[in-house]
């Protein structure tokens, strides 16, 4: 049976390579998998629910055009399953009727799908010019010293994985960490650890802003916009009553 | 990354719904190609040449219209455009960056700068970032001399390099992949253009290249450890714009610069595909296909790429004789021809010939003028064809709707072939109607991967029945179709009742044919067989086995379909040919002629069109050129044939059928099939196709049979096989 398995394993020729160290976010996650729970860990289905909203999101492009469903599915996918394994890839295929590779292809490409298992918690640090400006290299080291992980590593108990990243369009409120799908910003070293502890003891705080202000308004209150806008219509040509519209 | 035809492929089981949904998808599109009324042409100005072009045309071809050739690697002309190795960028006026001229479509009143300092200035940058990852292994890299990296780095680089690995880090390097025995690869010269993966998907129609990793980890490859393998996969080598795929065989024989490139027709088909021989020092080195855009465009099919290694191999190089004790003893050609002669002088007139897969058409009329003058008259095909009246009338053995006009065609009927390995390159016509011209495809015979979606309606003979009276389904889109076609393979002919599914056929195309389109169509395998129908041979052995002749000639004939005891005891078998395969082997004489590169022939392809081959080397040894063999011999007979040379040769040729002197040229066949009724009826018999899969195609002559590399892949598809069987044993 671990034959078949570790054959299963050597599938696809990259997943669990490691790619060549370049860029900040694509060094490997140092995570060795458990031959035992391998083949749960790589057994993937689609489940009742998913495949009902798989279904929808496939019936919404003409049926030659069906592949424009492509990234919604292996989202779908990894929304399900944490990661995208090779079994996940080919249920994609299948369902959309490509060649496994067409789908690897784009899974491969797009650095938000993860092809390899990652912890519960996805901390991504960015690490761009706003953000470093305003200090996120301590965030960053903060974040080293209490998940004790370096940058790419998931933890053993598959909590916490950390990346840098670049720029994720929150500038105006640097320094920020996503976790999973949520941003958090304005940190400093004791909200990051704050964060850190909330996230380690399983709670999801509130995204947004850990500073006290509404969203990128200036610290100091308003200074534009001060008023209430006025409403719809505003300034528009006053209609004479035969043009009006019945 | 653009793959238009995936689209399409991804319907392979689709429901009718989709059918009509993806059918409607594609006249829209091709709609939107051609629109009603010619639209009006615009001016735009190329280094301030004006040019009218039409709307849509994009920056490049308006620049090739006035003959400006802006460099490029990704952009190739029969793919679809890429737009990714930025190499084609150009300044146009106005406009706040170059633009890439591959994938933009001009404006009016456009000035595009192709010349200009930004447009040279984006070229070298351009250059610098592909050479920055390059490796400097020109002097051991197969491509050098004809490679466009080189050639392009020449011409728009820069002089100098600023590339200094002070950390001594290294270039990129990547992995080797092992695609198959016939593509070496060399992946860290690859440089992206994925040239290889849009010619694989579109034109191949083989999903098995692609590309994994982003920026600079990105590289071409295929998802699990497989090989490519098409038989059309040479042609990656050729598209390949540096040497990252390289022909395998040909790997480090020669160099561009030291080979004589000779224009020749290859004959491994009956397409009749325009080839290159490249030779050196009286040796065949590789074969690379010719542009012609009637035939084989510039494309061409893996054996005939590949089997040049089987000319230097079982090459025949001596006459022989077989002596008493039943050995064939090597003689000089003195004696061998006294040895025929007079076995021919006994003879008496029961002389017979059979021309096989590789004859040429000047052999083939010397050996019928000898015959006849020996007062013989059997001389055949070693291919069998339906008998009697059925090939008097010239269109009724023809690809009659011709390579090029299958791409025009909107119905397709198969019956019992298999393009996609009897012909590739028809196949790879097929296909491309199937893509761009929504062609409807359906096929009667065994099934099998075409390499496009088809309507598989049956194995059962009857049905080409059905589809001719109009009770079936198809017959009905056969009708409705403005380039109806249908395509009869060999195989199904051979059969006892290939005659009544040829009537059959040709009556219903009758009905079928438009002013200018015929649609009766057969698809031949063998080079010889269309040019032999035309001298007046006919086909099939069992004439010449019934009349237990004396002396029997093989010309080239090599299926092994003749044995030894099919004939009488007394019979005299001589084989003129260039190997020693299954002829030689039954022979009495052997008189070795030359291989299709080593002489001037004249062969006709399956749609009719003569084409010459011209030597590129001489033949080995004592061989000579088949007709000049049988005039020899006609002397020592003592029966002269009228010519000395090529051209009194070539003059009688005329005299007999006066297309065939027309050089490339296709002569329109008359219409009108057989109209004479067979006795014969349509049986039940499955119509069966003799290359089914790949590894049928790679060995079907005398010179792919001797060919090591040919061997070599059919080991490749086997192990292939076994390989694939062994992962769906494990996932189960």
């Amino acid at each position: 049976m671990f034959a078949n398995l570790l054959r299963l394993y050597q599938l696809p020729r990259l997943v669990l390579q490691a790619p060549p160290i370049r860029a900040l976010s694509t060094s490997e996650p140092r995570f060795k998998l458990d031959a035992c729970n391998l083949y749960e860990k790589l057994k993937f289905e689609f489940d009742e629910e998913n495949k009902k909203r798989a279904e929808f999101l496939i019936s919404t492009y003409p049926e030659p055009e069906r592949r424009g469903a492509l990234l919604p599915l292996l989202d779908l996918a990894q929304r399900q399953h944490g990661w995208l394994p090779i079994t996940a890839i080919q249920a994609v295929a299948e369902m959309l009727k490509l060649e496994p590779f067409v789908v690897w292809e784009v899974a491969n490409f797009y650095t938000m799908f993860n092809l390899r298992p990652i912890g519960m918690f996805r901390l991504k640090v960015c690490m761009t010019t706003p953000c470093r400006l305003r200090g996120c290299d301590e965030i960053w080291r903060t974040c080293e010293n209490v998940l004790k992980l370096k940058d790419g590593e998931t933890s053993k108990d598959m909590q916490f994985t950390l990346t840098a990243t670049y720029c994720m369009g929150a500038c105006v409120n640097g320094p920020v960490i996503a976790v999973n799908d949520d941003l958090y910003e304005d940190l400093d070293v004791p909200e990051t650890e704050k964060l850190l502890s909330e996230l380690k003891s399983g709670i999801m705080p509130p995204a947004g802003p850990r500073r006290d202000r509404f969203a990128s308004e200036p610290r100091s209150g308003l200074t534009s916009l001060l008023t209430e806008p006025p409403s719809a219509g505003f300034g528009m040509q006053e209609l004479s009553p035969k043009a009006k519209p019945c | 990354m653009i793959r238009a035809p995936l689209v399409k492929a991804l319907g392979a089981l689709g429901s009718p719904t989709h059918q009509i949904a993806s059918r409607a998808v594609r006249t829209s599109a091709v709609l939107a190609q051609t629109p009603a009324k010619a639209p009006e042409k615009i001016e735009v100005f190329v280094d301030d040449i004006p040019v009218m072009v039409l709307p849509g045309t994009t920056v490049l071809q308006a620049a090739a219209e006035v003959g400006v050739e802006i460099p490029r690697f990704c952009y190739h002309e029969r793919l679809a455009v890429a737009g990714n190795c930025r190499m084609c960028l150009v300044e146009v006026e106005k406009s706040p960056k170059p633009v890439a001229a591959c994938a933009m479509p001009v404006m009016k009143g456009w000035r595009i700068k192709t010349n200009s300092d930004l447009t040279r200035k984006a070229r070298e940058g351009v250059m610098e970032f592909l050479l920055m990852n390059h490796p400097l292994d020109c002097p051991i890299c197969d491509q050098g001399g004809e490679c466009d990296l080189q050639d392009q780095a020449m011409a728009f680089g820069s002089d100098r390099s600023r590339f200094t690995d002070i950390n001594y880090t290294g270039k990129r390097a990547v992995e080797d992949k092992d695609i198959g025995p016939l593509v070496k690869t060399v992946m860290t010269r690859c440089i992206h253009c994925t040239r290889c993966v849009r010619f694989a998907s579109e034109i191949a129609g083989v999903d098995d290249l692609g590309t994994t990793g982003r920026g600079n980890d990105m590289q071409i490859g295929t998802y699990v450890e497989k090989l490519f393998l098409t038989e059309l996969s040479g042609n990656v080598i050729d598209l390949c714009p540096v040497g990252a795929l390289t022909n395998k065989p040909y790997s480090f024989v020669a160099r561009p610069w030291e080979i004589r490139k000779v224009d020749s027709i290859d004959v491994l088909d009956a397409v009749g595909s325009n080839i290159v021989v490249s030779t050196r020092t009286n040796e065949v080195l590789r074969i690379l296909p010719r542009e012609n855009e009637d035939v084989n465009e510039e494309w061409l099919a893996d054996k005939s790429r590949f089997a040049c290694d089987g000319l230097k191999r079982q090459r025949l190089v001596a006459p022989m004789v077989r002596m008493p004790n039943g050995e064939l003893q090597a003689v000089e050609w003195e004696g061998a021809l006294i040895a025929v002669a007079k076995a021919l002088q006994k003879a008496k007139g029961q002389v017979a010939g059979i021309a096989g897969q590789l004859a040429d058409v000047e052999a083939m009329v010397a050996l019928k003028d000898l015959v006849n003058r020996l007062d013989g008259e059997l001389l055949v095909t070693e291919q069998d064809f339906i008998k009697g009246s059925g090939i008097e009338v010239r269109s009724s053995y023809l690809l009659n709707s011709t390579i090029a006009g299958l791409e025009q065609a909107d119905a397709v009927l198969l019956v019992g072939t298999n393009p996609r390995y009897e012909a590739p390159l028809v196949n790879t016509r097929l296909r491309k109607a199937y893509v761009h011209n929504e062609l409807q495809i359906a096929s009667i015979g065994p099934k099998i991967d075409l390499s496009y979606q088809h309507n598989n309606l049956g194995a059962d003979p009857n049905l080409v029945k059905d589809v001719c009276n109009g009770s079936h389904a198809f017959s009905k889109v056969l009708e409705g179709a403005k380039k109806p076609a249908i395509i009869i393979g060999v195989d199904v002919l051979e059969r006892p009742d290939g005659a009544a599914i040829h009537a059959t056929i040709s009556e219903y195309c009758k009905k079928l044919k438009k002013p200018d389109w015929n649609p009766f169509n057969v698809l031949h395998n063998s080079a010889s067989q269309v040019g032999a129908f035309d001298v007046g041979y006919q086909p099939g052995i069992q004439a010449v086995l019934q009349a237990q002749p004396k002396v029997l000639f093989l010309l080239n004939a090599d299926a092994g379909k003749v044995t030894r005891d099919q004939l009488p005891k007394d019979c005299f078998v001589v084989y003129i040919g260039s190997h020693g395969d299954n002829g030689a082997s039954i022979a009495d004489a052997v008189l070795p002629g030359a291989a299709y590169t080593e002489k001037q022939a004249i062969y006709v392809n399956t749609e009719g069109r003569p084409q010459q081959t011209l030597p590129g080397v001489s033949p080995p040894g004592m061989a000579r050129e088949d007709w000049k063999i049988l005039r020899a011999l006609s002397e020592v007979v003592g029966k002269p044939l009228a010519y000395d040379n090529l051209d009194e040769l070539r003059a009688r040729l005329e005299s007999l059928a006066p297309h065939l002197t027309r050089l490339g040229e296709l002569q329109p066949a008359s219409g009108g099939e057989s109209v004479a009724k067979p006795s014969i009826s349509i049986s039940s018999t499955p119509i069966d196709v003799k290359q089914k899969e790949l590894r049928d195609y790679f060995m079907t002559d005398a010179i792919s049979r001797a060919s090591p590399t040919m061997a070599k892949c059919i080991s490749a598809v086997n192990k292939q096989q076994r390989q694939d069987e062994a992962r769906r044993c494990a996932a189960v």
